[in-house]
C-alpha cells in the first residue's frame, strides 16, 4: 500500500528531502541552544560575567537565527511536498477513475469515490507531512538525548531502553484496536455522502411528497453512527496521552530512585560516578527523549487514521478498468455499418437471466434503423453496446466489419455518437456544453449544428443566447430544451454512427420531425439509430426493430410490420387513432 | 461559486468574522457544560502533576540525596517514601489526562454530530432555487471537509489551549514572585509575540479559506463528473475533463500550500522569539544585578541577586513552552474557523418562507358542520384560524384556480403571461405546447416550489400563500419527468409516498402502475435493492416506479409532468387506465409530449411561450381547427 502511494510522491521528491535536511539542520540548533543557555547562566549569569552574558547572548541570537531561517525553510517545503503529493495522488485517482467502466464505477459508488478524491487524500496530506516533519525530527532528537545521557551514564541509561519498547508495544497495541473502528467509520462516511448526494438530486421528489422529516431521520441515524465509532475510536486513542505521561513518570522514579544510590554511592564524586548536576541532566534528557516519543506517537495516531484513508485510495487506484483499449488496436472505423452477430449480453456477469439473446442484426452504413419496444425490452442495452460502453457476454458486435473489441476506445467511441436517455448537461455555458462534442468547433459550426436540432431558436430566445450559464444536471433549461442540446452535441462530432436512445422523448412532435427531416437531409451517410416511443419517430426509417423481452421479435419496414407484426400494428393503432383505445 | 466575490468581502470583515464564528462555536458545545467542566478540573489534575514533578526534582537533590551524601550510614528509606507519593501523584495526573480525552471524545463528536444535523435539517427547509444554484459536491463538502476541520480543533486544541493557560498563569506568578521588573518586561514582549503570531495568522487564515473553497469545487467537480461519466464516455471526453481537474487541482494545491507555508513558519518563529527574550533577561538581569539596581518583588524590594536572574531564565522558558505549543494548534483553529464559516454560511442560507397557517386536518362530516378528527378518515379538510379566534373547516376537495398569474424565474424576463386556469374536483387538466412554453412552470408554482407575490392561486378558494407549505404539499402528488430514486429496495421506493403503507398496498400501487411485472422480474424482486439513482433500471421502468411512489401516497391532486415520457405507447395506456380509475373524482394536471397522452382530458390547455392560446376538449379544439388542431393532425400528417 506504502509503495504505491509513494508513486505519488514524484517531483515532490525533492522538496520532501531538502524538507528533512533541513529539519536535520534545525534539530541540530536546538539541540545545541540549551547547551548554551546552561553555560549563558553558569558561566555568565552565577560568574557575574556581564562581557561573558553579552558574548554568549551574540552567539546565542545567532543560533536562534540560525533555528528561525532553517526551520521556516524547512516549514516552506514541508508545506509544499505534502500538498503537492496531494496533489499527484488526487490526480492519479481521477485519471485512474476516467479509465473505469460503468461496472467499475458503480462498484464504488459516485458518493464513495468523491469522499476518496477529497476527505481520504486530505487525511493523507496530512500524515504525510507530519511524516516529513517528524520522521527526521523525533529520531534525531532522541538519538542525541539517548547518546548524551550514555555518555554521562550508561548503566542508568538502561532504564530509557527498558521503557521505550513497552511504549513502542503500547501505541502498536493501541493501533491495531482502533484501526478496524476507523475503518468502519470510513464506510459510514461513504453512506453519510450517499444520503446527502441522493437529497439534493431528488430535493424536488423530497419537497413535494413532503418527506423533510424522513430524510433527516435516515440522515441522522447515519450521523449517529459515525458519532458512536468515531467516539469509540478517539476514546482509544485516548489511551496515548496517559501511557506516554506512565512511561516518562516511571523513567522519572527509576532515575530518581537508583539514581540517587549512584549518587550517594559514589559521593557525588562527578569523576567517581554520578552528581547530582548530571542526575538532573539524565532526568531532563528523559523528558526530551520521552517527548520525542511522544512525536512519534503522534505520527502513529495520524498513520492510524489515515491507514484507512491510504487503503481506500489504494483500492481505487488498484481497480482494473473493465474495458480497455486493447494492444495494436485497430485506429481507423472503416464505415458505419453494424452488425451483432449471435450477441447474449447480461449486466451481472455470466450469471443472471439474460438482457439481449441471441441478436442477429445486419446494418448497412448510412441507413436509419428505428427501434421500438416496451419498456424494460432492453432497447437501450441493445445500443450501448455499439461504442462499447459494455462488453457482450457471448458473440460480437462489429462496426465496419471489425469487432468493437478490437478498436482503440476513444477511435471507436469518437465514431459512434450516442446521445443517451438519460442526459446530462454540465455546469457552464450552452456553448461550453456544446463544445464537448468538439472543443475546436467554430461558433458557426455550433450554431449549425443547433439549426439541426431544433435548439437554435430557443437558445437565441435566451438574454444571453449561446452564452447561457446551464447549471448542474441543466435545471434552468426544460426537459425538451435539454434533450435537443445532446442532439446538438452528438451532431457536432460528425459520427459515422449516431444514436439517439429515446432522445427526443420530451420534444413535441412537429419539432421531432423536423429534427428528423434535417437528419435525413444533412447527414445522409451517417448510420441512424432511433430508439422511440412515437411510431411517427421511426416509420420512415429503412429498417424498424421490435423489441421485446430481449430478442428481436420482427424486423423491416413500416408497412411490412404493420402487415406481419400484430404487436407493431396495436402499437400504430393506439398511437394514431386512440380516442377509443384510451377512454376510460 | 463566485470567489472572487466572497474573498473580497471575507478579507474585509476577517477580524470580526473571526470572533463571531469562534463564539458561534462554541454555543454548539454549550450542551456539554457538565462534560466540559469536569475536562476543566482534569486537565487541572494533570497539569497539577506536572508541577509537582519538576518541584520534586528540585527537592530530589536539596532535601533528600544532599543529606544522604553527609550520612555515613545512608538510610533510603525517606526517599522511597516520598517517591511511592509521587508515583502516586502521577498515577492521579495519568489518569486525569486518560479521563479528559476520553470525554473530550464525546465532546467533540457530539458537536459535530449536532452540527452535522442541524446543517441537514436546515438544508432541508432551503428553497428549490439554492438546489439549483449551488453545485450538489460543493455542498456535499459541508459535511465531511469542512465538519472534519472542526474535530482536531474541538479534541486536541481545546484541552491544549487550556491546559497551556494553566500553566502560564502558574509560571507568571513565579515570575512576579522573583522580579516585577523582569516579568513587566516579559509581558511587553509578550505583546510584541502576539502581535507577530497575528500578521502570521491573517495571512494563514485567507488561504485556509481558500483551501477550504478550493476543495469543495474539486468536490463538486468530481461529483458532477462522476454523474455525467456516461457522457464523458460517449464522449471520449477523458482527457478533457482530466485537464479540467487539473486545473482545480492546481488551484488547491496553491492555496492549500500556502496555507500550510505559513502555519509551519510559526513554530520556528516563536523559538526564535523566545530564545531572543532569553536572551535579552540575561542581559537586562545581569545589568540591573551589577547596576544594583532596586528589585520589586511580590515578597517585597530587595536586592537583585545573580541567582534570582537565573531561576527567573529558567522560568522564561517554561512561559514560553506553553506558548509556542498554543500556536502550534493556530493551524488547526484557523482551518476549523475557515471550514466553520462555510458551515454557517449553509446555516444562514434563508429558509423557503412559509407564513402560511392554514393547515390539512383529517375531518369527519358532523350533521352539516365538518369536524376535525383525530383518527384517519379519508376525508380532509383545510383548518383555517382567523384573527377573531374562530375556525373554519373547509373541505379539500382539489379545485385549484390560476387568476391572471404573471410569473418570471428572474424579474426581468416574464416567462408566464396572464395564465388563468379552473381546474374543478374531478377534471383532468391538460398542458400542450412547445418545450418550454411554460407548463413546468405552472406546477412550480401550484406546489410552491416558487412564489409568485399576490395572491392569485386558490386552492379550495383559500389563497396559497395562507396554507402551509408542508400542508399544501402533502395535497398534491407529483410525478416528474426526471426520476430521482432512492438507495434501498423497491420495496422502500414505492413506500416513500406513504411512510406507513403496507407491503400489500405498495404492491396494488405497483400493479396499478404496471410496474408489478417487471419488479417481479428483478433477482429478488420487491426486495431487490437500487443504487445508485436506480442505475440498474431502465428510464421507463424508474417511470414507472416513480409513479407507484406517487399511486401510494393516493392524493387529491395529481401532477403528471411527463411521467410516461420514457415508457412505451402500450405501457401508457394501460397506466393511464389505471391513473384514471385511481383519481376518478379527483384533479389531475397531466404536462405531455405526446397528444396521446392528453387526448381524454377534460380540458386542454395550448401553451405558447407563457401564454395560453387555446382551452376546450379534444373535440372542442379540434373543431376549432387551430394550433391544436395542426398539432394533432402534423403528428401524423409528416410523412
Amino acid at each position: 500500500m506504502i509503495r504505491k502511494l509513494m508513486r505519488s510522491i514524484r517531483e515532490q521528491k525533492r522538496d520532501s528531502i531538502w524538507a528533512m535536511i533541513t529539519i536535520g539542520i534545525e534539530v541540530v540548533f536546538e539541540v545545541i541552544i540549551p547547551l548554551l543557555m546552561a553555560n549563558l547562566i553558569d558561566y555568565g549569569i552565577d560568574a557575574g560575567n556581564m562581557n561573558y552574558v553579552i558574548k554568549m547572548g551574540i552567539v546565542l541570537l545567532l543560533a536562534a537565527a540560525g533555528q528561525l531561517v532553517s526551520g521556516i525553510i524547512s516549514g516552506r517545503f514541508a508545506a509544499s511536498a505534502s500538498s503537492g503529493f496531494a496533489r499527484n495522488l488526487r490526480h492519479d485517482m481521477f485519471y485512474k477513475v476516467q479509465t473505469f467502466s460503468f461496472s467499475n464505477i458503480d462498484k464504488f459508488s459516485p458518493a464513495s469515490i468523491v469522499t476518496r478524491l477529497t476527505t481520504d487524500v486530505t487525511n493523507l496530506q496530512n500524515t504525510y507531512q507530519m511524516i516529513i516533519r517528524m520522521a527526521v525530527r523525533s529520531p534525531l532528537m532522541m538519538i542525541f538525548s539517548l547518546a548524551a545521557s550514555f555518555s554521562i551514564d550508561a548503566n542508568l541509561s538502561i532504564i530509557f531502553l527498558a521503557i521505550i519498547p513497552v511504549l513502542a508495544f503500547g501505541l502498536y497495541f493501541i493501533m491495531i484496536k482502533t484501526h478496524p473502528i476507523f475503518e468502519r467509520v470510513f464506510r459510514t462516511y461513504d453512506k453519510l455522502n450517499n444520503v446527502v448526494q441522493e437529497n439534493l438530486h431528488g430535493i424536488r421528489v423530497v419537497k413535494s411528497f413532503v418527506r423533510e422529516t424522513h430524510e433527516e431521520e435516515k440522515f441522522n441515524a447515519i450521523s449517529e453512527r459515525i458519532y458512536k465509532n468515531f467516539k469509540k475510536a478517539e476514546q482509544q486513542l485516548a489511551w496515548n496521552a496517559p501511557l506516554m505521561q506512565i512511561c516518562m513518570y516511571a523513567a522519572i522514579i527509576l532515575l530518581s530512585w537508583f539514581g540517587a544510590r549512584a549518587v550517594v554511592a559514589c559521593g557525588g564524586d562527578a569523576a567517581l560516578g554520578l552528581s547530582t548536576g548530571e542526575l538532573l541532566s539524565l532526568i531532563s534528557y528523559a523528558a526530551q527523549i520521552l517527548m520525542s516519543l511522544m512525536g512519534l506517537s503522534m505520527v502513529f495516531v495520524m498513520i492510524t487514521i489515515s491507514r484507512t484513508s491510504g487503503e481506500r485510495a489504494v483500492e481505487l487506484l488498484d481497480e482494473i478498468p473493465d474495458i480497455t483499449t486493447p494492444e495494436n488496436a485497430v485506429t481507423e472505423v472503416a464505415d458505419g455499418s453494424i452488425s451483432f452477430e449471435h450477441v447474449t449480453f447480461s449486466y451481472h456477469r455470466n450469471k443472471g437471466k439474460p438482457v439481449l439473446d441471441d441478436i442477429n442484426l445486419e446494418i448497412p452504413a448510412g441507413s436509419t434503423v428505428g427501434i421500438i419496444g416496451v419498456t424494460g425490452a432492453s432497447k437501450s442495452s441493445l445500443v450501448q453496446l455499439i461504442p462499447r460502453l459494455y462488453d457482450v457476454r457471448e458473440g460480437a458486435v462489429k462496426v465496419g466489419g471489425v469487432d468493437v473489441r478490437e478498436y482503440n476506445l476513444d477511435v471507436l467511441r469518437d465514431a459512434v455518437a450516442m446521445v443517451l436517455q438519460k442526459n446530462v448537461l454540465f455546469s457552464g455555458t450552452i456553448k461550453e456544453n456544446l463544445r464537448w462534442g468538439n472543443e475546436h468547433a467554430t461558433d458557426e459550426e455550433l450554431v449549425h449544428v443547433c439549426k439541426l436540432a431544433q435548439a437554435d431558436d430557443f437558445i437565441r430566445a435566451f438574454p444571453k443566447g449561446y452564452d447561457t450559464y446551464i447549471e448542474q444536471g441543466g435545471t434552468n433549461v426544460s426537459g425538451g430544451q435539454k434533450q435537443r442540446l445532446c442532439i446538438a452535441r452528438a451532431l457536432l462530432k460528425h459520427p459515422k454512427i449516431l444514436i439517439l436512445d429515446d432522445s427526443t422523448s420530451a420534444v413535441d412532435t412537429r419539432t421531432d420531425a423536423l429534427i428528423r427531416e434535417a437528419f435525413a437531409k444533412e447527414i445522409p451517410d451517417t448510420t441512424k439509430l432511433i430508439i422511440a416511443q412515437r411510431i411517427a419517430s421511426v416509420e420512415h426509417a429503412d429498417m424498424i426493430l421490435v423489441l421485446e423481452d430481449g430478442k428481436i421479435m420482427a424486423c423491416g419496414k413500416h408497412e411490412e410490420l404493420i402487415a406481419s407484426s400484430p404487436i407493431y400494428k396495436e402499437v400504430y393503432e393506439s398511437q394514431t387513432k386512440g380516442d377509443d383505445d384510451s377512454a376510460s | 461559486m463566485r470567489p472572487n466575490g466572497r474573498q473580497f468581502s471575507m478579507k474585509q470583515s476577517f477580524q470580526q468574522l473571526d470572533k463571531k464564528t469562534f463564539k458561534r462555536l462554541l454555543s454548539y458545545m454549550k450542551a456539554y457544560r457538565l462534560h466540559l467542566i469536569f475536562v476543566f478540573i482534569c486537565i487541572a489534575v494533570s497539569a497539577f502533576a506536572s508541577v509537582m514533578s519538576s518541584l520534586f526534582l528540585q527537592k530530589l537533590i536539596d532535601d533528600y540525596i544532599a543529606p544522604l551524601l553527609l550520612d555515613s550510614a545512608p538510610v533510603f528509606t525517606p526517599l522511597l517514601f516520598a517517591l511511592c507519593q509521587m508515583a502516586a501523584i502521577y498515577l492521579i495526573g495519568a489518569l486525569a489526562s486518560l479521563m479528559y480525552n476520553r470525554i473530550m471524545a464525546i465532546v467533540s463528536q457530539g458537536t459535530l454530530k449536532s452540527i452535522r444535523d442541524e446543517m441537514f435539517a436546515h438544508m432541508q427547509t432551503l428553497p428549490i432555487k439554492y438546489f439549483d444554484t449551488h453545485t450538489h459536491g460543493d455542498i456535499m463538502s459541508h459535511y465531511t471537509n469542512d465538519t472534519d476541520t472542526l474535530r482536531q480543533m474541538i479534541s486536541q486544541s481545546i484541552p491544549q489551549t487550556i491546559s497551556s493557560i494553566f500553566s502560564v498563569v502558574a509560571v507568571f506568578f513565579s515570575m512576579l514572585a522573583l522580579s516585577v521588573w523582569l516579568t513587566l518586561f516579559v509581558v511587553v514582549f509578550l505583546f510584541l509575540m502576539f502581535k507577530v503570531i497575528g500578521k502570521v495568522t491573517a495571512k494563514s487564515s485567507r488561504y485556509f479559506i481558500l483551501q477550504q473553497e478550493s476543495l469543495g469545487t474539486v468536490n463538486g467537480f468530481v461529483e458532477e463528473m462522476i454523474n455525467g461519466q456516461r457522457v464523458i464516455k460517449v464522449f471520449c471526453y477523458e482527457r478533457k475533463t482530466e485537464q479540467a481537474f487539473d486545473e482545480k487541482n492546481e488551484e488547491l494545491f496553491l492555496h492549500s500550500k500556502k496555507a500550510n507555508q505559513f502555519a509551519n513558519i510559526l513554530g520556528p518563529i516563536m523559538n526564535a522569539l523566545g530564545y531572543s527574550l532569553y536572551v535579552l533577561i540575561a542581559v537586562l538581569g545581569g545589568l540591573m544585578a551589577l547596576g544594583g539596581v532596586m528589585n520589586l518583588s511580590l515578597t517585597g524590594m530587595g536586592v537583585m541577586t545573580l541567582g534570582a536572574i537565573a531561576s527567573f531564565l529558567q522560568l522564561s522558558r517554561s512561559f514560553v513552552m506553553p506558548i509556542s505549543q498554543v500556536t502550534q494548534q493556530i493551524s488547526s483553529i484557523i482551518m476549523a474557523l475557515a471550514g466553520a464559516s462555510r458551515i454557517f454560511a449553509l446555516l444562514d442560507e434563508e429558509s423557503e418562507q412559509d407564513s402560511g397557517y392554514v393547515t390539512l386536518v383529517n375531518a369527519k362530516k358532523c350533521g352539516d358542520a365538518l369536524v376535525e378528527s383525530d383518527t384517519h378518515t379519508g376525508l380532509w379538510a383545510w383548518k383555517h384560524p382567523h384573527q377573531d379566534g374562530t375556525v373554519t373547516y373547509t373541505e379539500l376537495t382539489g379545485f385549484v384556480e390560476l387568476n391572471g398569474v404573471d410569473f418570471g424565474y428572474v424579474p426581468d424576463k416574464i416567462v408566464l403571461h396572464d395564465v388563468s386556469i379552473y381546474a374543478k374536483p374531478g377534471q383532468k387538466i391538460a398542458f400542450v405546447g412547445a418545450t418550454g412554453a411554460g407548463k413546468t412552470t405552472i406546477t412550480n408554482l401550484i406546489n410552491r416550489f416558487y412564489d409568485i407575490a399576490d395572491g392569485k392561486i386558490r386552492y379550495d378558494g383559500i389563497n396559497i400563500n395562507k396554507i402551509k407549505k408542508p400542508d399544501l404539499r402533502r395535497s398534491l402528488g407529483v410525478v416528474l419527468q426526471d426520476v430521482n430514486l432512492f438507495t434501498g429496495t423497491v420495496m422502500e421506493n414505492i413506500r416513500y409516498g406513504k411512510l406507513d403503507a403496507t407491503d400489500e398496498e405498495c404492491i396494488a400501487a405497483a400493479k396499478l402502475a404496471n410496474a408489478d411485472g417487471f419488479i417481479r422480474m428483478l433477482p429478488n424482486g420487491y426486495d431487490t435493492v437500487l443504487s445508485g439513482d436506480g442505475s440498474g433500471l431502465s428510464q421507463g421502468q424508474r417511470q414507472l416506479i416513480s409513479i407507484a411512489r406517487a399511486a401510494v401516497a393516493d392524493p387529491p391532486v395529481m401532477i403528471l409532468d411527463e411521467a410516461t415520457s420514457s415508457i412505451d405507447t402500450r405501457t401508457e395506456s394501460i397506466v393511464q387506465r389505471g391513473m384514471d380509475a385511481l383519481m376518478h373524482g379527483r384533479t389531475v394536471f397531466v404536462i405531455a409530449h405526446r397528444l396521446s397522452t392528453v387526448k381524454n382530458s377534460d380540458v386542454i390547455m395550448v401553451l405558447d411561450h407563457g401564454r395560453i392560446i387555446e382551452r376546450g376538449s379534444h373535440d372542442d379544439l379540434i373543431a376549432q381547427k387551430g394550433t391544436y388542431y395542426r398539432l394533432y393532425t402534423g403528428a401524423f400528417e409528416l410523412e
